[in-house]
């Protein structure tokens, strides 16, 4: 089973360049331990002490995973995983 | 009652309106929240007007003062209105990548304007705000991501008046920026109404306005508690503005993108709700209207993608 993963301008020194991976696992945790074994060093740039890092979202099919089981949640064949830094975007401000 | 002494307390009391053709079912009803009924246009008036006047009762804004703000333009406006009728001086610091429509109304309000880098988005304009008002401390920053301010407005005035239109109401969806309509709205709605659903549409840009050198360089609102949401979405600018279309479409609703982002998620609610056989009453946020949008030429597209097309680069939300 495979999850596309979208990586941000950041963190593509990390994954040689590559804007988009494929990754294996059933959680958020496991796809990025998986990724980690080809790109080494992206694991300790989104977590931190267990947890995602303060300033990284991590978003499966759209939806952040803060509200769904944080690193927990559960991933799918073919499901759409993006990573972004948490930046002042935002609505109408 | 619609008579009013002056414009400034014209703000809020905005119309609730069904959207019976966008709506899943007699079940599932999506109600929008059209805060583009505001004196200058946008949701906005609502926590500039409360920022100014807190700051005037604890006497941080006196006569004479200049105000600076970094806003990505909507902010900007209700403050330029309301430091007009007060005699303030302004001066917002915006993005460069943002709709010549509201560099047109702040300067229409006599506001300065100090363009930030593109790249970077609102990030940089916030650190440039801090930055020049650390230099001028006779300057006053009511700072819109961390002023408690902005979130009571709703708290004290769009969720009231939301729960007052429709006292069923099942889920408030609302876009996330500051995060102060979405903190405001939500705590008097968690306070009012078991078992709530608040929801965060997040616009997701294109890859300039994530260009930070390193991740420390992020930014979360001071304002934002997730404690307060149930759930979050990030939308790109194709749903935005697909959804926009049809908000004018099928219910005639001329909006703003970033309300499209939120529809977008409106709908992916009701359509869940709908599945599973639950009643829903869903209110969104309709930030401001489709006015300061047209030069994208979104409006007037021949299809979506060629609609997308004219957002590429810009801070649509």
């Amino acid at each position: 089973m495979s999850v596309s993963v979208s990586v941000p301008t950041i963190l593509r020194p990390v994954t040689k360049g590559e804007k988009t991976v494929s990754a294996d696992g059933a959680t958020v945790a496991d796809l990025i331990a998986d990724l980690n074994s080809r790109y080494n060093g992206l694991s300790d740039r989104l977590v931190k002490n267990g947890a995602l890092h303060r300033f990284v979202n991590i978003y499966v099919n759209d939806e952040d995973v803060r509200f769904t089981g944080g690193l927990d949640t559960t991933v799918a064949d073919g499901d759409q995983v993006t990573i972004l830094p948490a930046v002042a975007g935002g609505s109408g401000a | 009652m619609s008579r009013y002494e002056s414009l400034v307390e014209a703000v809020g009391g905005t119309p609730l309106v069904g959207l019976p053709r966008l709506s899943p079912s007699r079940g599932v009803r999506i109600w929008a929240k059209l805060e583009d009924r505001n004196p200058t246009g946008s949701i906005k008036d609502r926590p500039a007007l409360a920022m100014v006047a807190a700051a005037e009762a604890d006497g941080r804004l006196r006569p004479g003062c200049t105000v600076i703000e970094p806003t990505r333009g909507n902010t900007g406006i209700s403050l330029a209105m309301v430091c007009r009728i007060k005699g303030y001086r302004l001066i917002c610091v915006m993005p460069e990548n943002t709709s010549e429509e509201r560099r047109m109304l702040l300067r229409a309000y006599g506001a300065q304007i100090i363009s930030s880098p593109a790249a970077g988005g609102s990030n940089a304009a916030v650190a440039a705000a801090k930055l020049l008002a650390a230099d001028h401390p006779d300057w006053v920053m009511l700072y819109q991501y961390g002023n408690p301010d902005n979130a009571r407005a709703h708290y004290e005035s769009t969720g009231p008046e939301l729960l007052a239109d429709l006292p069923t109401i099942t889920h408030f969806v609302a876009g996330l920026g500051t995060t102060g309509t979405l903190m405001g709205v939500g705590r008097y709605l968690r306070e009012k109404v078991p078992d709530i659903s608040i929801i965060a549409a997040e616009p997701r840009y294109g890859e300039l306005v994530y260009g930070l050198r390193n991740l420390d360089e992020g930014f979360v609102p001071e304002l934002y508690d997730s404690d307060v949401l149930t759930s979050r979405f990030s939308v790109g600018p194709e749903d935005a503005v697909r959804r926009t279309r049809e908000l004018l479409e099928v219910e005639g609703i001329f909006a703003g993108i970033s309300t499209g982002a939120v529809l977008h998620a409106a709908l992916g609610i009701a359509a869940r709700a709908d599945k599973e056989g639950r009643k829903a009453d869903i209110a969104f946020v309709v930030a401001d209207a489709g006015w300061k949008y047209l030069s994208t030429g979104v409006y007037g597209a021949s299809d979506d993608e060629a609609a997308a097309s004219g957002l590429e680069g810009q801070l649509w939300a």
